[in-house]
């Protein structure tokens, strides 16, 4: 083999490269994102409770949302009757946020973790916070 | 080890067979759970429907600067439109205009000169057989059973088609981020962002709630809403007893937005002796 050892050199340092974040990373955990739930209004539900259960929300709640959207706009459909019969008005800025009135400590705690960048607030009006 | 063509394909047949099941089963096991089946969509209770939603704009009691003035700013104010100083970036739902470009090819050299100056207010007509529609490449505006040509703005992708296909000039396009120009954003409705037209939605939002499109409600009567298609409509009786006109009616676009103009009865009483 022609110049073998620069060839090797060159695929130790490639790999040592392209792994740094693995390597890197070993032995550090991310601590586990919490969304808090804590909001005024939701501290005053008697049911504390979303549109559909947890394990729902959790999982599929971007898929909800692309359905309530679709429904709102191109249907002009704008009450979500949920399983248990129970009906919501459509609105990610009054009915999501109204309970959900913390973005940061909600939304942004795990879409940062999961590094997902949703556009929902390009155009949607979040919440007023204080700065913390 | 040998293989005949025969056991080759056997083999190659059954694998295939089981590989089509398991995909199709695979298929069905990750569709989403009954949840989203079990729950269903519907109109709230206090929507007012139609079959053609359509205005009558009665300039006649357009009197002073205020009355365009409030008419606008309640639109504008709870849409979160932009103002943008310089009016190449203007964005606009409702605006005024003079006569000579709110109805051009029908204005003339010798006309009242009150009606030569007089704004009118414009905003979309939500045409019944509406151009920006049919140019949209990604059906982000769209007519709405109420006869409302609405806008999907998570659809929209900027290219402009309808800008140039509108007669009205009713549509207008975020050259930069209007966030920032929104002085009193409304926490209930969103604003937009860089990259996409929009225009009045005649308060499809307020309609869900049964309430009147909000420039009628600032108008003091000078707006008159309702469902062209229902003979017995407040509107149907405005258009039956007085005169009306549409913008740019040639164009076949059907627009819903009718003008009653002012006739200076005092100039033309000489030659209207027989009424």
């Amino acid at each position: 083999m022609y110049n073998g050892g620069k060839i090797l050199l060159g695929i130790i340092v490639f790999v040592l490269f392209a792994a740094f974040p693995f390597y890197n990373n070993i032995g550090k955990v991310s601590a586990k994102p919490e969304p808090k739930l804590d909001t005024p209004v939701i501290q005053q539900l008697a049911e504390k409770k979303c549109v559909e259960s947890k394990e729902f929300m959790k999982a599929e709640h971007m898929q909800l949302l692309n359905d309530w959207r679709d429904s709102a706009i191109r249907e002009g459909k704008r009450i979500y009757v949920n399983s248990e019969g129970k009906e919501f008005r459509i609105s990610l800025q009054n009915t999501c946020m109204n309970c959900h009135s913390n973005k940061k400590e909600f939304c942004d705690k795990c879409h940062n973790y999961a590094a997902v960048k949703p556009y929902c607030w390009t155009c949607h009006i979040e919440p007023k916070e204080k700065k913390s | 080890m040998s293989m005949d063509r025969r056991q080759f394909l056997k083999i190659a047949g059954s694998s295939t067979f089981l590989a089509t099941i398991g995909i199709g089963a695979g298929w069905i096991l990750s569709k989403p759970g009954d949840f989203l089946e079990a729950s269903q969509f519907s109109q709230t209770k206090e929507l007012l429907n139609a079959k053609q939603w359509a205005m009558v704009v009665d300039t006649r009691k357009f009197k002073t600067e205020e009355d365009y003035k409030k008419v606008v700013d309640a639109c504008h104010r709870i849409h979160n439109v932009p103002n943008f100083d310089n009016p190449k970036d203007e964005v606009k739902w409702i605006w005024t205009d003079t006569y000579k470009h709110a109805f051009p090819g029908q204005e003339n050299e010798f006309m009242p000169e009150q009606m030569k100056h007089k704004p009118f207010v414009l905003l979309c007509n939500h045409c019944e057989n509406p151009p920006c529609v049919r140019v949209c490449p990604t059906k982000a505006t769209f007519k709405r059973k109420d006869g409302i040509t609405m806008q999907d703005l998570h659809r929209c992708i900027g290219c402009r088609y309808c800008m140039a296909a509108c007669p009205f000039g009713a549509r207008s396009f975020n050259y930069r981020d209007p966030r920032p120009f929104i002085k009193e954003p409304n926490p209930e409705y969103p604003s937009r962002m860089i990259g996409v037209v929009e225009k009045c939605t005649f308060c499809e939002e307020r309609l869900a709630k049964g309430q009147m499109p909000a420039c009628v409600e600032a108008s003091n009567g000078a707006l008159v809403f309702g469902d062209i298609a229902d003979p017995k409509s407040e509107i149907r009786k405005i258009l039956e007893t007085n005169y009306t006109i549409r913008r740019k009616a040639e164009l076949g676009t059907r627009p819903s937005v009718y003008y009653i103009l002012e006739i200076p009865t005092s100039d033309i009483s000489g030659g209207d002796s027989n009424a």
